[in-house]
């Protein structure tokens, strides 16, 4: 049906797409696993409540997550060039991507963290728990399945905001689909592309829902 | 020093809560003695306080004003650092159990023992030794999901248990229980107060846990300490409105079908007399009958106490008989209005 040649360029694709992809979650987690924590460490009902310093925190994440992605891209084409001195291919996505992600993996791991009942926090505090020892004992570790459940809804929409990246010259899948379907009108290559997205985003929620309920043990 | 025998003394102990214009009592100068090596019950209805309280012996909630004494030291003076030092000495159990829902049982009962810093092997060996004196010892490898609430709580207790604590707190420990697990938990709160001679601190909200297993009890109600003393004295002679409200509550609830116009008499028997037939004596010698509402006896630590409120006579020349007989035996007897 294709020619090698675009076989080739589709394998490329899904490479960069899951290159990007995956790389972007684990650098956003990086920054959003620290900041979500800090949220609600921070929180007034926290183990270190800090009223100043979660009203900043919080207000920074709402800037960067209000931001929409496409102009997020063209706005930090500087420090995208800076960190690794290009501003195309899926290298250089990876920097918006990151920017884009920490906030929202920020506000995923904040839900999952507050999911936690405070009776169990009560519990460790009453036998002279730190709160640092509360965080990596207790928040964390209760929390795995639905931090879990937050890394596979994480990274199904890193993917689709890696595939938006193609527009101003990322890589992969997304780039695919649009320099063939829509600027050259070759249709089926566009669906191709499609369908493809379609399949990765299916098994990356598959198998993280999948982990994440194994390692649930309350049921 | 003085008051030695105290482990847990609350002095002057205020809780308020800041609201727009007003200041809120929780804790209004709360003043109390918890005597090492007993059971102590405080009682209250909801929002009475007692869970503020509870929270303010381990200093869960910082109290306003006031000192919490533990074991000689004041906790309200305490560094961050020494007030976690000093909690572990006071174990904790909830009424929804608050265990790890992501570990085992064996692995919950460690974790104390982990913050405490105490060795894997040593923390496993102890907390296996601990699930057995709760009766769980087949059951270490289960997680809080495949427990009964029963079981749930037994393990909570273990874990409080880890480090070898001198006072167990329990806030409200069955109220989400079931009558037989609850006498099931009680007796073994009542058996690690025996064995381990740990002081026992329990909040509840019922008359018949506090019957069950303490020694001393205190009253809360809006706040404040209503009343206080041993168990005994409380139920048989209760003197303020929030006790009497307490120790009548739940045969009111049982019983509301009687006329209004009879006088109703609580009688009140305590050791010896519980087996004597007072009652069948009284009816012979007054020649009228009265109409038996309610009738409890209770084994209260070791002895009978029993309670009985009847319905006297309509006659109120009879009805006035009987009261003075009664006066005249050793029995306690009161009128009480009883609807």
């Amino acid at each position: 049906m294709f020619s090698n040649a675009m076989t080739l360029l589709i394998a490329k694709g899904i490479g960069e797409t899951l290159y990007m992809t995956l790389v972007s979650t684990l650098v956003a987690y990086v920054f959003g696993l620290p900041l979500g924590l800090a949220l609600v460490a921070t929180d007034k009902d926290g183990i270190f409540p800090f009223a100043g310093i979660n009203q900043i925190l919080g207000i920074i994440i709402n800037i960067l997550r209000s931001i929409p992605f496409l102009i997020l891209m063209v706005l930090i084409i500087p420090l995208t060039r800076a960190i690794t001195g290009t501003i195309i291919g899926s290298t250089a996505t990876i920097v918006p991507l990151v920017i884009a992600a920490a906030p929202f993996i920020a506000r995923l791991v904040e839900s999952s963290l507050k999911e936690v009942d405070h009776g169990i926090v009560e519990a460790a505090e009453s036998m002279g728990a730190t709160p640092w020892e509360i965080m990596f004992k207790v928040l964390l570790p209760e929390a795995k399945p639905s931090l879990l459940v937050g890394s596979a809804i994480a990274v199904t929409t890193i993917l689709s905001y890696s595939a938006m990246a193609g527009i101003i010259g990322g890589g992969g899948l997304g780039a695919i689909a649009l320099n063939y379907g829509l600027y050259r009108y070759q249709k089926d290559i566009m669906i191709i592309t499609v369908i493809l997205l379609v399949i990765i985003v299916q098994i990356l929620q598959e198998t993280g829902m999948k982990i994440a309920k194994r390692s649930d043990k309350r049921n | 020093m003085k008051n030695s025998d105290a482990i847990i003394r609350l002095q002057d102990l205020c809780k308020t809560y800041q609201s727009k214009n007003t200041t809120v009592y929780a804790l209004d100068k709360i003043n109390l003695e918890i005597k090492r090596g007993e059971i102590f019950g405080i009682i209250g209805m909801s929002g009475a306080g007692k869970s503020t309280l509870v929270r303010c012996i381990n200093l869960l909630e910082k109290p306003t004003s006031g000192d919490v004494i533990f074991d000689n030291q004041n906790l309200t003076l305490l560094s961050p650092q020494k007030l976690r030092e000093a909690r572990r000495s006071m174990g904790m159990i909830f009424q929804q159990f608050n265990l790890l829902m992501q570990r085992t049982a064996l692995e919950n009962v460690c974790f104390p023992m982990e913050i405490a810093g105490i060795k894997k092997q040593e923390a496993q060996a102890r907390a296996a030794e601990l699930l057995e004196i709760v009766g769980l010892a087949d059951r270490k490898n289960s997680y809080p999901s495949q427990l009964s609430g029963g079981q749930k709580q037994r393990v909570a207790i273990a874990r409080a248990l880890a480090t070898n604590p001198k006072v167990l707190l329990c806030d409200e420990a069955t109220s989400a229980l079931d009558p037989n697990t609850t006498r099931g938990v009680l007796e073994l709160l009542k058996d690690i107060n025996k064995r381990l001679g740990i002081t026992v601190v329990i909040i509840t909200h019922e008359m018949s846990v506090i019957e069950e297993v303490c020694q001393r009890v205190a009253i809360i109600d809006s706040s404040k300490i209503a009343e206080i003393g041993t168990v005994e004295q409380i139920f048989t002679s209760p003197k303020s409105d929030a006790a009497k409200h307490l120790i009548y509550q739940e045969p009111k609830k049982e019983n509301s079908f009687q006329e209004k116009e009879n006088r109703c008499c609580r009688i009140v028997f305590n050791g010896g007399t519980a087996f004597e037939p007072i009652l069948g004596k009284m009816i012979l010698e007054c020649q009228d009958t009265v109409n038996i509402l309610y009738a409890n006896t209770k084994n209260i630590d070791g002895e009978v106490y029993g309670e009985m409120i009847v319905q006297l006579p309509k006659d109120d020349r009879s009805a006035n008989r009987m009261l003075a007989y009664l006066k005249n035996t050793n029995v306690q007897a009161e009128e009480v209005d009883y609807v």
